[in-house]
């Protein structure tokens, strides 16, 4: 369903990624993971296009995607939800669901409001609160159901248990597994080897922006050298 | 004064209120979704009354022709407005915002000299509006129905606009792109087409303001820099962005101008103020009492702070190469005389003289980092001081103490200027350039308004233009000299590293505001240096010498030659004072052919003359 082939980028004249190569297929949750720093945001970003590509390929559902603008590889299927959240604080709850609002693909089950609100129940009694006052764990869950507002058939989700206390994070963890039976692939970047286990089928591990394992969390998990060399574990 | 006489005069500043924040409302939207301070919104307004003014003598006189010559002037200057956004602002998204800034004011020229052709120098008053021409008798005395219509319009369009944003789906996005274009357009919003609508929506509001002006204020070619200067008061005083914030920034000024209007002459201890030619310095006044109790304005918030890893060529001290050229160039420069005629020693002196302004505006916004868009009032404040000096001291002295009163200015506008920064900076050097130009327009008895001041020769000695050059080439290398000095000097770096990050700088003990407001007080300093020796080299001087154009003539050196080095505004200065002098002669649409090189600079050669002569390998060295 996705494919990076040998995908180079950066910010300003400084490269991040090279030559990272990773595929998800349709379904399929996999993980990203890596240090601080070593390139799991700047490849979602890629994909999501607000980083641009400087070398490589980006395929989606077949279709080249390294080259559109942002809004229409997310209009092509592709949800990003970025790890500081980026809720718009101006809005209210209902109104940062409604930007994210946009009919999908056939192959998309079809969210709306109620099931979105549904899937987080904490967001309904949060509807007409302000964007910027309501607590982190909230914004985590309403910048996830905001882009699920989109009906993306690929969740992009940047460090999605990062700051969430642990009640919070093993709630997300259900919500994301129910995603994941209903047919939304996803990849994510994490830190946290146990929440990813939950959800994950496989798992990447990136090191100074170039791709260094690949393969499934049982056999990451095995490999003791792979943890204490790239994830400090 | 009767309380029927204050009535009147309040209803009517009321009515001015509606229709500035017409014009307000459009710039705030626009700014809040593009993040382009669009300077050509005032030029759209003026647009909207010349065109209004056709449409309505082409419509005939009815009341149904009258009011759809309205509305289609209105629908017209959206359309000019969607034309700018789509083919020049739209490459310019991702720029500095300086470029921005300076592309629009390009868009400023082209416009004023396109209303040049079409309607003529002239200005044109409309008629007035059918169905409200009479007036309505409140308190015994006559109110204009227009201005009670124009009164009703501003809450009008502040509910509509305010009902847009709230509750549509298109309003939503327009709040959301407002906060994070990026993350919007990740949620699959294209922005082109939200980019576009809300240029629409804004230029409507200020094409509709202008036609709605006519029958108050005849169509005239000041209204785009006078409009302008009056909307940012506006938006800095009710914060940018902000629509509440526009309409009650518009009102609380357009009241204070009309107290001034009804308190007319005063007698205080013996001197007589003539508050009617105080409307400006209450402009002023409202200003200065918000932005140092709010400095982004009533309803604004601060901006977010400028990313410190934008990357910039590294300014380097002049190196051999640098001093070889310059000694060379400066040596050929004082040899010019002996061979070239009046005319180009006339030509020579401007430049010398363009090339210490251009200097001093690059040294602010340079290595300031504080972008002015109304250098020349420090220019032509030492100008008119010079001239004034001169009738009582000897020309010598008339020339020495005359720049500190632009250092003096430069003092009082940067204590509030240095509280702001970017664009907002930008709109209020621009705000405080106008409201000096307007001073001096309007203080006949000493700076004889719009005739200026004549008679301002210098000392016998050197009354000879080749004595006179030789004097402003010597005085303006010493100058420019003494710049560069500044900039490589520990304050200077202390300069940069405030423009980088003030957070950073005033972690280790540098004090951002003060050493900001010292750069841009010696920068108005050596503009004044410039004014003094150009007040002396004319003979005469008008208002002219203080205008937005004159800032603006400046800023294309500074940006012609190119932002990041020494040698670029010396360069750009000398460019576009010979270009301009050639235009000037050839063609009687200077301000286009001018505005139009702007533009293709900023979209072609951002780095400015200096810039693509840097790549070619002449470099100064590294410092140590």
């Amino acid at each position: 369903m996705l494919e990076l082939k040998a995908v180079c980028a950066g910010y300003g004249r400084a490269q991040i990624l090279f030559d990272v190569s990773l595929s998800v297929a349709h379904g399929e949750a996999v993980a990203l993971f890596g240090r601080n720093g070593a390139g799991k945001s700047t490849t979602l970003k890629t994909i999501a296009g607000l980083v641009r590509a400087w070398r490589g390929e980006i395929r989606f559902a077949g279709a080249r995607i390294d080259l559109l603008p942002s809004y229409r590889i997310a209009r092509a299927g592709i949800g990003y939800v970025p790890d500081t959240r980026r809720i718009f604080t101006e809005l209210s709850v209902a109104e940062n669901l409604e930007v994210g609002r946009r009919a999908g693909g056939d192959h998309s089950p079809v969210w709306n409001a109620e099931r979105v609100n549904g899937l987080f129940p904490n967001l309904r009694e949060l509807r007409d609160r302000s964007g910027g006052h309501i607590s982190g764990g909230e914004q985590q869950m309403l910048s996830i159901a905001r882009t699920l507002m989109g009906n993306p058939s690929l969740l992009l989700l940047d460090e999605p248990s990062e700051g969430l206390a642990p009640a919070l994070v093993e709630q997300l963890a259900i919500a994301l597994r129910k995603l994941k039976s209903e047919g939304v692939s996803m990849l994510l970047s994490e830190q946290n080897l146990r929440f990813a286990e939950g959800i994950a089928d496989r798992a990447c591990v990136l090191e100074g922006g170039h791709l260094r394992f690949e393969g499934t969390l049982a056999e990451l998990e095995r490999d003791a050298d792979a943890k204490a060399r790239y994830l400090g574990i | 004064m009767t309380l029927s006489a204050f009535l009147i005069q309040l209803l009517n500043g009321l009515a001015g209120a509606s229709s500035l924040f017409l014009v307000s409302v459009g710039l705030s939207l626009t700014f809040g979704v593009t993040r382009v301070v669009n300077f050509a919104h005032g030029s759209l307004m003026m647009l909207g009354a010349y065109i209004a003014y056709s449409l309505i003598a082409g419509l005939g006189g009815g009341a149904a022709g009258y009011w759809a010559a309205v509305a289609l002037s209105a629908l017209a200057v959206a359309g000019v407005g969607v034309l700018i956004e789509r083919f020049l602002l739209r490459r310019l998204y991702g720029a500095p915002e300086l470029l921005q800034l300076t592309a629009t004011f390009g868009v400023v020229l082209i416009v004023k000299d396109v209303v040049l052709a079409l309607w003529g120098p002239e200005d044109l008053l409309g008629p007035r509006a059918p169905g409200f021409s009479g007036s309505v008798n409140i308190l015994g005395s006559a109110v204009p129905q227009y201005d009670l219509l124009l009164i009703a319009l501003g809450p009008l369009v502040l509910f509509l606009l305010t009902w847009l944003l709230r509750t549509t789906r298109w309003g939503i996005l327009v709040r959301a792109a407002s906060e994070d274009r990026e993350m919007t357009a990740a949620l699959g919003v294209n922005q082109a087409w939200l980019f576009s609508g809300v240029f629409f929506l804004g230029a409507l509001l200020a094409g509709l303001a202008g036609a709605l002006q006519l029958p108050r204020e005849p169509a005239n070619l000041n209204m785009d820099l006078a409009v302008i200067a009056e909307v940012f008061v506006v938006t800095v005083v009710g914060g940018l962005g902000s629509i509440p914030g526009a309409f009650i920034a518009a009102l609380i000024i357009g009241v204070a101008k009309a107290l001034c209007i009804a308190i007319g002459e005063l007698a205080v201890f013996g001197v007589v103020l003539s508050f009617p030619k105080l409307t400006l310095v209450a402009e002023f006044i409202v200003m200065a009492i918000v932005l140092a109790l709010r400095p982004w304005g009533l309803f604004g918030r601060p901006p977010a702070l400028p990313r410190p890893s934008e990357q910039r060529e590294l300014l380097r001290p002049p190196g051999r190469p640098l001093h070889v050229i310059a000694a060379a160039a400066l040596i050929f420069m004082a040899l010019l005389p002996l061979f070239a005629d009046e005319y180009t020693l006339v030509l020579l002196t401007d430049i010398s003289i363009f090339a210490l302004f251009a200097a001093s505006l690059h040294f602010m916004m340079g290595p300031g980092g504080m972008p002015s868009f109304g250098h020349a009032a420090y220019f032509g404040l030492s100008a008119y001081a010079a001239a004034l000096l001169a009738r009582t001291l000897p020309m010598e002295s008339a020339l020495l103490i005359a720049p500190l009163f632009a250092g003096l200015a430069a003092l009082v506008y940067g204590w509030f200027c240095v509280r702001l920064s970017g664009v907002y900076l930008a709109m209020l050097t621009l705000a405080f350039a106008q409201i000096t130009w307007s001073i001096a327009f309007q203080w006949d008895a000493v700076t004889g308004g719009s005739n200026g001041l004549t008679g301002v020769w210098p000392a016998q000695w050197l009354s000879s233009r080749r004595a006179y050059y030789w004097l402003t080439l010597t005085a303006a290398a010493i100058a420019i000299l003494a710049l560069w000095r500044i900039i490589f000097s520990p304050f200077g770096y202390a300069l940069r590293g405030v423009r980088d990050s003030p957070l950073r700088a005033a972690a280790i003990g540098i004090d951002p505001r003060a050493t900001q407001w010292a750069g841009f007080t010696i920068a108005g300093l050596f503009a004044g240096i410039a004014g003094a020796l150009y007040a002396f080299s004319k003979g005469s001087i008008s208002p002219e010498t203080l205008s937005i154009p004159r800032s603006i003539d400046a800023l294309v050196m500074v940006l012609l030659g190119g932002l990041q080095t020494l040698v670029g505004p010396v360069l750009g200065a000398a460019v576009l004072t010979s270009l301009q002098d050639s235009i000037v002669r050839h063609t009687e649409f200077w301000r286009a052919t001018v505005g139009a090189v702007v533009i293709a600079l900023v979209l072609f050669f951002p780095d400015g003359l200096a810039g693509i002569v840097q790549r070619m390998g002449v470099r100064g060295r590294h410092p140590t």
